[in-house]
């Protein structure tokens, strides 16, 4: 095996490493500590290993780390304001029950939030479609979604009920 | 658990076509579905440096580099217009977003696969294939050759024929393979109705002469068009697998062959 040097962005740090060429994007993330990304199916269904590639997310368990070479990578350590504001909704839609799905549909809903500021209920479902939750039937995420992106609308102020 | 020995980005398509002739070799496209298999390979071929991850306009036809997307294709304005939105229904339900950023055209044609949604579509168009060795040929002569040949997939060209089109695909689940796809479209080249995932390769079934003028006509009636989708149904060969028996696909596409006609039909008095 002829190993590889690669050069990339990683939350906004410049790595260069040596790797193996069969190395998967998510192994060399979770190597970085980048424990936010996480295995679920590996076949490509599920969405839980969602990171930003050049801003677009894509599942990191079927890319190899080498295609990564020269490119720019986001993880959820990397969107951390964003990501806890967001994540803050779905606690309180109760959305999430063992929570293992998280990352990969707060990655997905923040690409979708970046691309479409003001998605409909449909495109919302539509841009989500490839990340699973065993536990819930998406409707608290749906719901979190919303009031996500009403107190966006706000200029970021939670409104007093 | 997919092996590899090296990883080459290839400077050229001719360094990549003779990297690729020896039998361990890969183009790797996406890689989602290579990744499927515990193939032991020995040169990975990474195409990605070659600018081939564009859709260009001429005024004639498109012409999208074999790297494009899924989801290039589907948020494509230009084959918005071009194919009457079938590019993008054909490509909407294909796992998720995260996917459709990998996926490529060429990976996705170059397979041929039985379940194949984007196949389907595009032969519904009047698409060419450009290989590096082999030149251009119809997708239709394309689809029909055993896979193992050794050639690149350089660019996929579609024509702008004047014409209209339509895609349903029936699904168990919103993002599974399909049960049955169905394209159908009508212009210059005349009706044509493409069933996949049946779930053999994406086939076109002929239309009988007798049908050929009221179709074009739109003279037909609803009534007639639902003879019609029974009569092409019954000659599409279909097979059963986990998703459904050959009985229920065979029900499916005459109902969705009916639902294709009816919208071309819908489409033609629209123009006026
Ligand atoms: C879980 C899952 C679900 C799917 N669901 C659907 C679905 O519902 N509908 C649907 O239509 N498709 C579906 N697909 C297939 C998918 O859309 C792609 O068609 C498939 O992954 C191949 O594209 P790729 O870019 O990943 O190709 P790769 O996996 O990289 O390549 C596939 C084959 O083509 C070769 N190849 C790639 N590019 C070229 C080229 N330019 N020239 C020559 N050879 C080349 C490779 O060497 C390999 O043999 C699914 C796939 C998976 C893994
Ligand atoms: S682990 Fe990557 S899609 Fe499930
Ligand atoms: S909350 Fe358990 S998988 Fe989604």
């Amino acid at each position: 095996m002829t190993k590889i040097q690669i050069s990339l962005t990683l939350n906004g740090k410049k790595v260069t490493e040596e790797i193996a060429p069969d190395l998967l994007l998510i192994d060399f993330l979770r190597n970085h500590r980048c424990y936010s990304v996480k295995r679920g199916c590996e076949t490509a269904n599920c969405g839980l290993c969602t990171v930003f590639l050049d801003e677009k997310p894509v599942l990191s368990c079927s890319v190899l780390a080498a295609r990564a070479h020269g490119h720019t990578v986001d993880t959820l350590e990397g969107l951390q304001e964003e990501a806890r504001e967001l994540g803050e909704f779905i606690a309180d839609q109760g959305a999430e029950q063992c929570g293992f799905c998280n990352p990969g549909m707060i990655m997905n809903a923040i690409a979708l939030f970046r691309e479409n500021p003001q998605p409909s209920d449909e495109e919302i479902k539509e841009y989500l479609a490839g990340n699973l939750c065993r536990c819930s039937g998406y409707e608290g995420q749906l719901r979190a979604f919303r009031a996500y992106l009403e107190y966006k609308e706000r200029g970021g102020a939670v409104c007093a009920q | 658990m997919l092996k590899i020995k090296e990883y080459v980005r290839a400077e050229s398509l001719s360094q990549a076509y003779e990297l690729n002739q020896k039998r361990s070799s890969r183009i790797l496209g996406g890689m989602l579905w290579m990744k499927m298999s515990n193939a032991r390979i020995g040169t990975a071929i990474d195409l990605s440096g070659l600018g081939l991850d564009q859709i260009e306009e001429t005024e004639s036809e498109i012409r999208i580099g074999c790297m494009v997307t899924l989801r290039q294709l589907e948020t494509s304005e230009t084959l918005e217009r071009v194919s009457c939105g079938i590019v993008r229904e054909s490509v909407k339900n294909i796992v998720g977003v995260q996917f459709r950023n990998l996926a490529t055209i060429g990976g996705s044609l170059f397979g041929r696969f039985g379940f194949s949604d984007v196949l389907t579509c595009f032969l519904a168009l009047d698409t060419y294939v450009e290989l590096y060795k082999a030149g251009v040929m119809s997708l239709e002569e394309f689809a029909g050759r055993p896979r193992g040949d050794r050639d690149i997939l350089v660019r996929v060209i579609v024509k702008k024929t004047p014409g209209r089109q339509v895609y349903l695909s029936h699904r168990n689940t919103r993002t599974d393979f399909p049960v049955l796809a169905i394209a159908v479209s009508s212009g210059s080249r005349g009706v044509r109705v493409i069933a996949g995932a049946r779930p053999g390769r994406a086939v076109c079934a002929a239309i009988p002469d007798e049908w050929k003028e009221r179709l074009d006509g739109s003279a037909c009636t609803p009534e007639e068009m639902e003879k019609l989708a029974g009569e092409l149904a019954g000659k599409i060969p279909m097979g059963s697998n986990m998703r459904a028996s050959a009985q229920y696909r065979s029900h499916l596409a005459c109902v969705l062959i009916k639902r294709g006609l009816l919208r071309l039909q819908k489409m033609q008095e629209e123009e006026g």
